[in-house]
């Protein structure tokens, strides 16, 4: 199992051991009112300091090679070298956005074949790579929703709604395109109260925002009732992407009624997460929203592939680019050594990973699970039994993991669960991987609390102070010689 | 048979294929479609209309040959400017991005087995709130052009007012994202025209911009037509006195030798930090700075690193003020963004320390030649002039008499050529951007020369 090395590793700054000599400029031309009267205030350090310092870094953070890393919603799957070593080569690295197309064909046609790819996968008519992330994705789907509207000269739609267990980022998208925000309860299963939905949706509805399966990890199996509610509406449903690890191959959103579409590349097609980005969250819409689209969109005419600007309705652009390139073409990469039928059986082996950990789990007895009981390719367990019986909170069993070496699932996320943990294995986990994170849950739940409560022992620091660091905020070495007593 | 599902090279990928049957069995089902008897009927599918999976080699055999289709920089020489340029990424920063415990991680909600990366994180902070003059940086957002969205956004928030002022002489792609970013907060852009002789903003056109309303006000330096603009002091003056926030955006590699924003009173520090250890990935890995004065910081958007301690006293890292961030505070958050542009940060602080201060400002310097070098060499071919007459840094506008043929001629001679302006700027016409940094070796500018004689 992950063992984490511990490293007592100072600051760049601290490394430093020389000062920087007197520098005389030799520049002329660069008039003084231009210059920089004061030194730039960089660390000088050799490669060999630099190389361990990030050395020492990396071997203090846990990646998909460390262990099993099952947070529930970011489908944190292995990523295959193959795709890593493409993305490297010159021929795709060392393109200028502003080339001319006659010298940019492999990369076009790429983009152009990833698109139809992403098509057929979701069932929608036309894509956008443009979105750099997911939650830009799903700001990109509102714009749309508006341009939308606006064209057929419905200006009264002013709301999004969504329901409770929606990820963070559906309302946080909502609200910067400049929607209210309606949130509606969901059902005692966690699924969408058609009751509710009804009643929010009128003549102000513009778009309901779904992820399906939703973040509980259970199938709306209304959904084609749900789609039907929503357009009778004059609204557009949205789909959000994140977890389309689920369904591959089994169902398709474009195929339950879905209007706008966003795939996360860096979870569902593998493109790594990079610590937190790039990401990539491409956007997929039917028919009727083709037009509004970002430009330039990737054409093909005769055998030649363009970028065309010429879109009158298009929302024009939301970000520099046309999208994280390098994550477009891991996921093109990873589509085909996938194929058809190795999409489906991610998907399949995603969804049995998860449903053998749940009954195994809710079966000991230690954790429950509300609502219904069978799950797509994550569920939610609830450590509020243990939070009564044993004092033990979600988040001391998060903690506790990481001394054996394994990474938590999500935790109190969505909020509708109390004490959540939400797991998410995905495809990439053997049996025994399994049957080992199984295993240490239920041992966490038998250990003595106040062992648990006090976890990690093991790694580089114990129970970080996060309260401390919102009180005596420090957000770079300048602040520190006055804010910190000296240790 | 079916505990060996004939998958081949997709069991590298999913190790509990061959299992499926004896954990079906253990969980009492039958076949697989009883854990998708959940899906209605309708809208079920029996498969993707996609092609069978290939081998790795197979797959790498198709990719060479889509590489052959392109032509980079190695093959093309390109001057192409617009704020992206290439730039030599020393081995360091690729073994660095290249470690699997970085590039696979998830967001460092866990601090305790995230340290490292948090502390990197930190530690891009801090070099970017050195480099800009600035109190503090996010943990970065997706580019320059949202960063300038953002921005907007922010200044909006603080002071409750609702109009953003910016200048013409920023890129079209910009003003096109910055019109998306602001226009669900009800903000009007306010776009003030240019100086046509040194390419500057006038400084006039901002005294009589401002009003109550002006939220915040935008200047580049150096700007889309790579000038540096000396004037940020009597803006930020401006800006002081109207009570309107000051927001500069920069290309951070200029700040090895030109007065950073901090010097002169901007507010928030923005700007593409790509040039920083990135590679060009067709415009893609992107990395937007975003840094602001300490009294602003609760209203920052993105992540954000702090440093703090362990139960045990001993220091440790991780993400602080979360109550702005849309996993807690939802609509009400400063932003939607979640995930960010983590690696493209990480290489940018592997390149910065890498370079260190005699270094850094030692590649701004080169750089500032290299622009100084091309313009005169362009410029002494007749029938070749310099657009604006202010000091530019490492790109620069050309007039010709037909930027098009110009553009295509060199194309045929090998060469990619500036960037042509007259689309997006209809009073730029056969006006051209061009670029060049310490990648470009001296012979392509000769040769680019060479041909640009040849066409004149």
């Amino acid at each position: 199992m992950y063992r984490s090395a511990v490293y007592d590793e100072p600051l760049l700054k601290e490394l430093e051991d020389h000062h920087e000599k007197e520098h005389s400029s030799s520049l002329q031309s660069l008039p003084k009112a231009l210059q920089r009267s004061t030194a730039l205030p960089l660390p000088n350090l050799d490669e060999t300091q630099v190389m361990r310092h990030f050395f020492h870094l990396s071997q203090m953070n846990y990646g998909i090679e460390s262990g099993i890393y099952p947070l529930g919603s970011c489908t944190m799957k292995y990523n295959p070298k193959i795709c890593e070593e493409i993305s490297r080569w010159e021929p795709f690295s060392l393109l200028h956005p502003s080339q001319d197309a006659s010298t940019i064909q492999g990369t076009l046609q790429i983009m152009y074949e990833l698109e139809a790819m992403l098509c057929e996968i979701s069932g929608m008519d036309h894509f956008t790579l443009q979105p750099a992330a997911g939650a830009q994705g799903e700001f990109t789907g509102l714009l749309l929703a508006r341009a939308f509207h606006e064209t057929q000269k419905d200006f009264t739609r002013d709301e999004v709604i969504l329901p409770d267990t929606s990820h963070g980022t559906n309302p946080a998208s909502a609200a910067m395109a400049g929607y209210k925000v309606i949130e509606i309860p969901s059902t005692e299963d966690g699924t969408v109260n058609l009751e509710s939905l009804e009643k929010g949706l009128s003549e102000k509805t513009a778009c309901f925002m779904l992820t399906n399966p939703n973040t509980l990890g259970i199938f709306e199996s209304d959904i084609v009732e749900i789609a039907r509610l929503v357009h009778k509406a004059g609204a557009l449903l949205y789909y959000d992407g994140a977890n389309m690890n689920a369904i591959m191959g089994k169902a398709r959103p474009g195929d339950m009624g879905f209007d706008i579409v966003h795939l996360n590349l860096h979870k569902t097609f593998s493109t790594p997460h990079g610590g937190g980005g790039p990401g990539s969250g491409p956007v997929g819409v039917k028919q009727r929203l083709e037009r509004f689209l970002p430009v330039p969109r990737v054409v093909k005419r005769g055998p030649t592939y363009y970028l065309e600007y010429d879109y009158p309705d298009s929302i024009g652009k939301i970000k520099a680019g046309y999208g994280n390139f390098s994550s477009l073409l891991k996921a093109y990469v990873y589509i085909l050594l996938m194929g058809s039928n190795g999409l489906k059986e991610t998907s399949e082996i995603a969804v049995l990973n998860a449903n053998y950990m749940k009954k195994k789990l809710v079966d000991s007895g230690s954790y429950t699970l509300p609502g219904r009981a069978l799950r797509k390719h994550e569920f939610v367990l609830s450590c509020e039994d243990l939070l009564t019986k044993r004092g033990i909170r979600a988040s001391d069993v998060a903690k506790r993991l990481l001394d054996y070496g394994l990474h938590p699932p999500t935790v109190y996320f969505p909020h509708l669960v109390k004490e959540a943990l939400m797991i998410e294995p995905t495809e990439s986990e053997s049996k025994k991987t399994l049957d080992l994170y199984i295993e240490t849950l239920l041992k966490i739940a038998q250990e003595d609390p106040a062992v648990v409560k006090n976890a990690p022992y093991n790694l580089v620091v114990r129970r970080v102070d996060e309260v401390g660091a919102v009180k005596n905020p420090i957000f770079t070495w300048k602040d520190l010689p006055k804010k910190t007593e000296p240790s | 048979m079916e505990d060996h599902y004939p998958l081949g090279v997709l069991m590298q990928f999913i190790p509990n294929a061959p299992l499926k049957k004896s954990m079906l069995d253990s969980l009492g089902d039958h076949d697989i479609d009883d854990l998708f008897s959940d899906i209605p009927e309708k809208i079920k599918i029996t498969h993707l209309k996609l092609p069978e999976g290939l081998s790795q080699l197979q797959t790498e055999e198709r990719l060479k040959i889509l590489a052959q289709k392109n032509k980079s920089f190695c093959e093309l020489p390109s001057f192409l400017g617009g704020g992206v340029k290439p730039h030599y990424i020393p081995a360091a920063v690729k073994a660095v991005v290249s470690r699997s415990e970085f590039y696979t991680a998830y967001t460092p909600y866990q601090p305790e087995t995230s340290q490292g990366f948090l502390q990197a994180i930190f530690e891009y902070q801090s070099m970017i709130a050195e480099l800009t003059g600035m109190d503090v940086s996010n943990a970065s957002l997706y580019d320059g052009a949202t960063a300038l969205g953002e921005a907007a956004l922010m200044c909006t928030r603080i002071k409750r007012r609702k109009t953003f002022v910016i200048p013409a002489n920023i890129s079209w792609e910009k003003k096109c994202v910055l019109k998306n970013y602001t226009k669900g907060a009800g903000i009007t852009l306010k776009e003030l025209p240019y100086d046509r002789k040194t390419g500057k903003i006038d400084v006039r056109a901002y005294q009589k911009a401002l009003d109550l309303d002006t939220a915040g006000v935008y200047l580049e330096n150096p700007n889309f037509f790579g000038i540096f603009e000396d004037e940020g002091e009597e803006v930020a003056t401006l800006c002081k006195k109207n009570q309107s926030l000051f927001v500069v955006g920069v290309d951070p590699l200029s700040l090895g030798i030109a007065k950073n924003p901090g010097e002169y009173g901007a507010d928030i520090v923005i700007g593409e930090g790509k040039s920083l250890g990135n590679p060009l990935d067709f415009g893609g890995s992107t990395l937007g700075i975003f840094a602001c004065m300490n009294e602003f910081v609760r209203q920052i958007p993105g992540r954000l690193i702090g440093l703090t301690k362990d139960a045990e006293g001993k220091r440790a890292f991780c993400m602080t003020l979360q109550t702005r961030e849309q996993h807690i505070r939802r609509e009400k958050a400063t932003s939607n963004i979640c995930t960010n542009e983590g690696l493209c940060m990480l290489a940018a602080a592997t390149y910065l320390a890498w370079l260190g201060s005699e270094g850094f400002r030692d590649l701004s310097e080169l750089n500032f030649q290299r622009g100084q070098d091309l313009e005169k060499m362009i410029t002494k071919v007749p029938g070749y002039q310099l657009k604006f007459n202010g000091t530019h840094f490492n790109e620069f506008v050309i007039q010709c008499d037909d930027a098009k043929k110009t553009y295509t001629s060199l194309l045929q001679g090998g060469i990619h050529g500036g960037l042509l302006l007259g689309s997006e700027y209809p009073d730029l016409k056969n006006c051209m951007l061009f670029g060049v940094t310490e990648l470009h070796r001296e012979e392509h500018m000769h040769d680019l020369v060479q041909l640009l004689r040849e066409v004149a």
